[in-house]
């Protein structure tokens, strides 16, 4: 018998009699009640304003603007902040529109090889990595950010400066909103990463600091639609 | 570069390190005032008190509908994992998780290992075991990376550095990381560290972390951290190996919410915290990061020692937030090494007992006033106060008593003497000829109650039963006894 069949059998020796699966049932209603019955019903301008507020809050930087004005504004900033090194994943139609936005002293780099080929120049050239976020979570500022070939996981991690695009009409009221409608239990990425702000640490004598392993500064961009902002006096919000 | 492993202090040696705790003014001054701000943050978080108790008993009923389908619910997950590339291990011991680790270690000829902050490897000594073979772990955790540095243990499971002032680690940093000069300010020190390691993920053959959750029905690792060093730990290194204890499983993904929810808002008082890193498989075809191999080793123990156990199965309920300790009266003013375990303070007390055995930590159950202040924080309901009860009753239970699920080193405490007074005890208040005897003893022959009554007299005055009992009095007043 190996480890893995006597560790099993001490357990099941001692495991309760089947459950039945009213039990799973019944929990699963009483974890829905218990945010269902406390969740406001918000349009998107209410989520968009909470999640400005807690990832102020948070010590992140956020950008409010449309789909038109948000790359003039980002590609301004990016050149006063003295980025050099700009990594995003330049198949994206975001990434072209920003591409287009930059001034000559920001080149860009895309994510074009597997890390093991490039981790040196990843870790010691790039100073900011540039993703679009899946969704968010309002209630906690919260970014959902799910890595793929474009946009691995590194590219909102290593470089000093991350800054993600979130579009309003993403925006999710809560965690428990977000797995229910984005039906994480049907499957999961390799990866995914819900990201509330800078890189932090208190280790210090409860000390709070910013910029402990991760990026020291998160730049976040809400993207509204007109329609959105539309969606508080008609009632159609996205 | 470790110290020696903590369990090899003796236990017998727990009040000594307790009595050198408490004439430390600076430890005591650094531990309470790192409780009284994490009690601060806690309870900003938890302004709606009803809100709190809904989601305590939500955070019960997922772990305990967890505990109770255990089995399948590893069996569950390791399957799901191993569809995805996930290699699988279980470890029966401390000794087995080192042997598995050293084995995945030597067949990637690994000679460098960057570790995110796990407690259950602490609770392996992994550190010491792979170093005496050759094999360099760092700790990435800021707190760790400082209770690495001085070659201590953490004292806190949350906040391992918690007993080190800004002046202690600006010293360390200054003796210890190149090019580094004295400074109390606390964004430089970091900024130092942060330096210090940068390297060391970039040149790690394998990234090791913890578990905080693992979801049975979609396969995923939840970590949560707010440094980014378990992103990095799990994600630039080549191969990656989680560690977890077995207990750590819930049947859904989804149940995890109230779970998450409620270990940072206990923990350290945020809402949420930087990251959750959901980690569902190694690298995939096309994907140009991540871990290439990917190991997962499912620890028991002495976990099952537990479990076998209807009442002590609570333990198992743990998330690891540590409200427990920073609540308690007594961690308060020992601090966390003076328990001489990996897990201090009231978790510490319950779960010890099952991974070191009885013989070792006979004295932890008995730290407690069993103010109850453990039991009421728990975000998860563990009846902390009624379990340190329950292990002191089988510490003094007979070596040689047959009972259903024997604890090992059950009787770690008992004395012959002890069970002979409690046995005259309970028979002569259980029999009303005996107890009017030893009463009538008791009173007329009180003169030779001893002086000396051992812990009693230490600070007293010795007692001394009174010349007339209570119902002696009431008799002569004419009331019945």
């Amino acid at each position: 018998m190996n480890a893995r069949e006597r560790m099993l059998g001490r357990l099941r020796a001692a495991a309760p009699a089947q459950v039945s699966d009213d039990d799973v049932t019944r929990l699963d209603a009483g974890i829905d009640l218990h945010y269902d019955s406390r969740r406001v019903a918000s349009p998107t301008p209410a989520l968009v304003e909470s999640m400005h507020a807690q990832l102020s809050a948070s010590h992140a930087e956020v950008f409010r603007a449309t789909e038109r004005t948000w790359p003039a504004l980002i590609a301004q900033r990016l050149q006063q902040a003295n980025v050099k090194r700009l990594l995003l994943d330049t198949s994206r139609a975001e990434c072209a529109a920003l591409q287009q936005a930059l001034p000559h002293s920001v080149a860009t780099r895309s994510y074009d090889q597997p890390i093991e080929h490039w981790k040196a120049e990843l870790f010691d050239t790039i100073d900011a990595g540039f993703t679009v976020a899946r969704s968010g979570l309002a209630s906690t500022g919260t970014l959902i950010v799910a890595p793929d070939a474009g946009s691995p996981r590194t590219m909102s991690l290593v470089p000093p400066l991350h800054i993600a695009l979130v579009y309003a009409h993403t925006l999710h009221a809560d965690l428990h909103a977000a797995m229910r409608a984005e039906h994480w239990h049907a499957g999961m990425p390799t990866n995914l990463v819900m990201i509330s702000g800078p890189s932090k640490t208190s280790d210090i004598q409860q000390t709070l600091a910013y910029g402990a392993h991760g990026p020291r500064e998160l730049w976040v961009v809400i993207v509204e639609h007109r329609a959105d902002n539309a969606g508080s006096t008609h009632g159609d919000a996205a | 570069m470790n110290a020696t492993p903590m369990h090899f202090v003796p236990q017998q040696d727990f009040k000594a390190r307790a009595r050198a705790a408490l004439d430390d003014p600076k430890l005591r001054s650094s531990f309470r005032g790192a409780m009284d701000f994490l009690q601060t943050k806690r309870r900003t978080q938890f302004p709606d008190d009803d809100e709190l108790q809904q989601l305590r008993d939500l955070g019960e009923a997922v772990r305990q509908h967890a505990l109770s389908r255990l089995p399948d619910l590893l069996v569950q997950l390791e399957e799901k994992l191993t569809a995805r590339g996930v290699h699988v291990h279980w470890a029966e011991t401390a000794a087995d998780a080192t042997a598995i680790i050293h084995g995945i270690a030597q067949s990637h000829d690994a000679k460098r290992v960057i570790k995110g902050k796990s407690m259950a490897s602490e609770e392996i000594e992994l550190n010491h075991y792979l170093e005496a073979r050759g094999i360099d772990c760092i700790e990435s955790d800021m707190g760790e990376y400082i209770v690495q540095l001085a070659h201590e243990k953490p004292s806190h499971i949350v906040m391992p550095a918690i007993h080190k002032t800004k002046a202690d680690i600006a010293e360390l940093f200054e003796q210890h990381i190149p090019d580094t000069r004295y400074t109390e300010d606390v964004d430089e020190l970091i900024q130092t560290g942060r330096r210090a390691l940068r390297r060391a993920f970039v040149d790690a053959d394998i990234g090791l972390s913890g578990v905080n959750f693992a979801a049975a029905d979609t396969g995923t690792l939840w970590l949560v951290e707010n440094e980014g060093n378990g992103r990095l730990s799990t994600t630039v290194p080549d191969v990656h190996i989680a560690i977890m204890g077995m207990e750590k499983v819930v049947a859904k993904l989804s149940h995890i919410v109230p779970l998450s929810s409620l270990l940072t808002r206990s923990a350290t008082g945020q809402a949420i915290t930087t990251y959750f890193n959901l980690i569902t498989g190694p690298r995939r075809e096309g994907e140009r990061d991540g871990p290439r191999d990917m190991h997962v080793v499912l620890l028991d123990n002495g976990r099952t020692q537990a479990y076998a156990d209807e009442q002590l199965r609570a333990t198992l309920q743990c998330i690891r937030c540590g409200a427990c300790m920073n609540h308690c009266p007594v961690y308060t003013r020992i601090g966390g090494h003076a328990y001489g375990t990996t897990y201090p303070g009231p978790i510490g007390k319950i779960i010890s007992p099952h991974l070191l055995g009885l013989e070792e930590t006979a004295d932890l159950p008995t730290a407690s006033s069993l103010c109850g202040a453990c039991g009421e924080v728990c975000p998860v309901r563990i009846p902390i106060p009624e379990l340190l009860v329950r292990l002191r009753t089988e510490a003094n239970r007979d070596p040689n008593e047959v009972v259903a699920h024997p604890l090992r080193g059950q009787g770690a405490k008992f004395s012959r003497e002890e069970q002979f007074v409690w046995r005259f005890w309970s028979g002569a208040f259980a029999h009303p000829r005996a107890y009017r005897m030893l009463r009538w003893a008791a009173t007329r022959l009180r003169g030779f109650a001893p002086k000396n009554q051992m812990g009693w007299t230490r600070h007293r005055e010795p007692l001394k039963p009174a010349a007339r009992s209570l119902h002696d009095l009431m008799r002569e007043r004419g009331q019945p006894e």
